[in-house]
């Protein structure tokens, strides 16, 4: 055996990337977010509108409307099988479905307007996210306590009691989330006849199948997800910052006041350095339903909710102080304050710059004005909504009800009869758009001296002929069109059938083609 | 490559590789996101084992919940059948006159005589129904055997002048070419032509009735209207199965062509043949 000489080995630079001291784990556990109950003038707008939002959800089903006896009496109902939408006094057809693509437009400029002036209020008090997840934060309260006694319950030990609080919390939460599948298809049958067939076990699978899926979306996006469906799975987050500018009004911690914030501002006073109004009491973190700390600043995880505002409101209350440390401004305010409370950007923030001697506010500061919710970008958004509504009333008052459809034989295009005479055929469509059965006249107009026959009726062949339509029904009828064979012109001429309705006077027409042999002219 | 790096930014490493001085920070994914993922890569395996998916020699895997396609469609198929059950059952115990009568009825075998009519007719019929030179038009009103909807059935299910049936309807023009001189021949042509327009030599008309009367009333009677138990056509109006045209008439007089109709009542059996009965007496014409 030969032995090296240790001296001679070589010593490699090497160093392993995925040690185990510096590997990460794959996943991160989510952390759990226990917000605290605010109150204040924002929450208790948040109430109301939870109430109206869940009011208007939950109840709209069983609001009746009388159609008379010929459509449901459901004031909103969305009928697929037989393909009618209803709303109160507006019926709408499958081939009116534009209306439906107005108003989601009028929705989305809508959301524009509302974000460029007041941010994103749809997100902090409007959207069904929020709005089911402060409901399951209720239930959660109610049971299991405010903040520190979630805290203190999750942190502990599993326990007789712990048990009993949380099967308690998940089975109210999917009582709430199947309430919430359960009302959904109402809105697409007769809600009081659909509910005892649910209960009763004959309503159809695929209303069973959309309660359970909408009840384990509302469950696990209400209770579970929470937040990060904010955070990971919606889009309007990063769409945001497009829409919000400087003049748009956000929630935002006033560093020019806050900073630099101390937990003993007496003391660092008495030291003779600057301290700002933040007493670093974390009120603002511990109600917010995000887990985000606002004082960081604009972050996309921020819905708005202002729950913060009112949080921080009651802090400055009991010391004293100003409300308005967290409030909603402008950008361009809070940039203006910062420039006075930096002197221009000289150096870190001086709270006592935005003060006068007597400690009130300086006059340099810049404050809201309701005059920046009227710039240029919001009238272009408003003007462009109201147009959309303008014609979509416009198209609704002024809206066809009784409509006809030709379509003409292709196969064979013409039929010499023994006569001579030549027959064309026709499919023809007429729409009764109203809940009422009626009589309407169908009338031809031009093609010298031919009649018209309808299959399977009665009815003499005429140049007209009335007929009684069904309510709120497509009436298919064959007619046969018959002209002589002296009385041909072309081989193809053109006339129209007409539709009137002589009680109320609506009419329609379809100008049609009548085809012929070239030998007939 | 070999140190850890540390983005300062955001405090966190970085996966090691950098492009132009851009590095990819090395975020841990949620929790949720991981879950998910590991439960579709189950689902998935779960599903090849559950439905026919594993390529082997001859075949797939079956799957252990045994479904498959052909058999989807079979059970569709047999549903259908059944969903048609009740009106076939009445189309079979009722008079095609009785199915024309009853709205449900006859909107059924007008759909289903439609089907029948696009796969076994249309060859000779054409797809309108509008026929050809030789093969007449079923939506017109001039019927050679009949148009209402009994004497229909009746054609379409022992045909005409089709031999293996022995209820065919059957009916033959003689050759007058061998029996009348061809100065008579073009005589009754202009006359017959004349019934229903204008002829060119109208000074043969009157011996060309003369001719016709000699020798055409039997079956088509005296005044050319036809004969439908024979199957004779009607020469006095526009409608012509070959041609029109005093020329066209001396060539079928003639030597008159014959077409042929299959039986239809062993290929199709009763009930398709009462339902294109049915369809055809709809189209327009139907007496």
């Amino acid at each position: 055996m030969h032995v090296l000489d240790k001296t001679q080995m070589e010593r490699l630079e090497a160093k392993a990337v995925n040690s185990a001291k510096t590997r990460q784990p794959l996943y991160a556990p989510r952390k759990k977010i226990f917000p605290k109950r605010a109150s204040g003038s924002f929450r208790r707008f948040k109430w109301l509108v939870m109430a109206v939002t869940l009011g208007i959800y939950y109840l709209m089903p069983w609001l009746r409307w009388d159609r008379g006896p010929f459509a449901p009496d459901q004031a909103v109902l969305i009928d697929l099988a037989n393909r009618r939408f209803y709303v109160f006094f507006i019926e709408i057809w499958p081939q009116e479905f534009y209306y439906v693509a107005g108003l989601l437009m009028m929705a989305g400029i809508g959301l524009f307007l509302i974000t460029s002036t007041v941010g994103r209020a749809w997100c902090g008090y409007t959207c069904p996210q929020t709005v089911w997840v402060d409901l399951f934060l209720v239930v959660e309260r109610a049971i299991e306590g405010d903040r520190n006694a979630r805290m203190k319950l999750d942190a502990g030990r599993w326990t007789a009691r712990k048990l009993v609080l949380r099967v308690s919390k998940h089975a109210i939460w999917l009582v709430i989330a199947a309430a919430t599948g359960g009302a959904w298809i109402l809105y697409l049958a007769d809600a009081p006849t659909l509910i005892g067939d649910v209960f009763n076990g004959t309503a159809a699978s695929v209303a069973y199948v959309t309660i359970a899926v909408l009840t384990a979306t509302t469950y696990t996006f209400g209770g579970l997800m929470r937040e990060q469906v904010c955070t990971y799975m919606c889009p309007w987050p990063r769409i945001q910052a497009a829409m919000l500018d400087e003049n748009s009004l956000t929630v935002t911690y006033n560093d020019w006041r806050g900073e630099p914030r101390s937990r003993h501002a007496k003391k660092v006073q008495a030291a003779g350095q600057p301290v700002g109004d933040c007493v670093d009491c974390n009120a603002c973190v511990a109600v917010c339903p995000m887990g985000i700390d606002i004082r960081d600043g604009q972050q996309l995880e921020c819905i708005t909710c202002a729950l913060c505002l009112n949080a921080c409101d009651g802090v400055m209350n009991k010391l004293g102080k100003e409300r308005g440390l967290i409030s909603y401004a402008t950008l361009s305010d809070y940039n203006a304050n910062m420039a006075v409370a930096t002197a221009g950007g000289s150096g870190p923030v001086n709270p006592s710059l935005v003060r006068t001697a007597d400690s009130t506010f300086s006059a340099r500061l810049a404050h809201f004005h309701i005059r920046k919710i009227f710039r240029p970008r919001t009238f272009f958004y408003m003007g462009a909504w109201t147009a959309v509504g303008l014609a979509l009333i416009y198209s609704l008052l002024t809206r066809d009800r009784l409509e006809i459809n030709v379509l003409h034989d292709r196969n064979p295009q013409f039929v010499t009869l023994s006569d001579g005479s030549i027959r064309n055929g026709y499919t023809v469509k007429l729409l009764n758009m109203i809940p009422e059965p009626r009589t309407i006249v169908v009338t031809m107009q031009g093609l010298q001296g031919a009649e018209m026959s309808v299959v399977g009726s009665d009815l003499p062949a005429a140049r007209f002929f009335a007929i009684a339509v069904q309510p709120d029904r497509l009436n298919m009828l064959k007619v046969f069109v018959r002209q002589p064979a002296g009385e041909v012109r072309h081989a193809a001429q053109t006339f129209k059938f007409r539709v009137e309705d002589r009680a109320s006077f609506e009419s329609d027409e379809y100008t049609a083609t009548f085809n012929a042999p070239e030998i007939a002219r | 490559m070999s140190s850890e790096h540390i983005d300062e930014v955001s405090g966190i490493s970085t996966t090691g590789h950098e492009w132009d001085g851009i590095r990819e920070l090395n975020n841990p994914l949620p929790r949720w996101w991981v879950i998910t993922f590991y439960i579709t890569v189950a689902w998935a395996v779960a599903y090849t084992i559950a439905y026919p998916a594993w390529p082997m020699l001859s075949s797939a895997t079956k799957g252990v919940l045994g479904y498959s396609s052909r058999n989807a469609v079979k059970i569709e198929l047999a549903a259908a059948e059944a969903a048609k059950g009740k009106y076939v059952a009445a189309i079979q115990q009722k008079t095609v006159s009785e199915i024309a009568a009853d709205d449900a009825l006859r909107e059924f075998a007008v759909a289903a005589g439609g089907a029948t009519f696009k796969v076994n007719c249309v060859q000779c019929h054409g797809s309108g129904a509008q026929g050809s030179k030789g093969f007449p038009n079923l939506n017109d009103d001039d019927w050679l055997w009949g148009g209402t909807t009994e004497q229909i059935q009746q054609t379409i299910a022992h045909g005409i002048r089709f031999a293996s049936d022995p209820d065919t309807r059957q009916s033959e023009m003689p050759p007058f070419g061998d029996i009348i001189t061809p100065e008579q021949i073009a005589q009754v042509g202009a006359y017959v032509a004349s019934l229903s327009g204008k002829v060119q030599d109208a000074s043969l008309i009157e011996p060309g009735a003369k001719v016709f009367a000699e020798n055409c009333v039997a079956c088509h009677g005296d005044n050319a209207k036809g004969n439908k138990e024979l199957g004779a056509p009607n020469l006095t109006d526009a409608i012509w199965l070959y041609a029109p045209g005093e020329t066209a008439i001396a060539v079928q007089v003639r030597a008159p062509k014959h077409g042929v109709m299959p039986a239809w009542i062993g290929r199709l059996g009763e009930t398709k043949v009462k339902e294109l009965a049915v369809y055809v007496h709809s189209l327009g014409g139907g007496e």
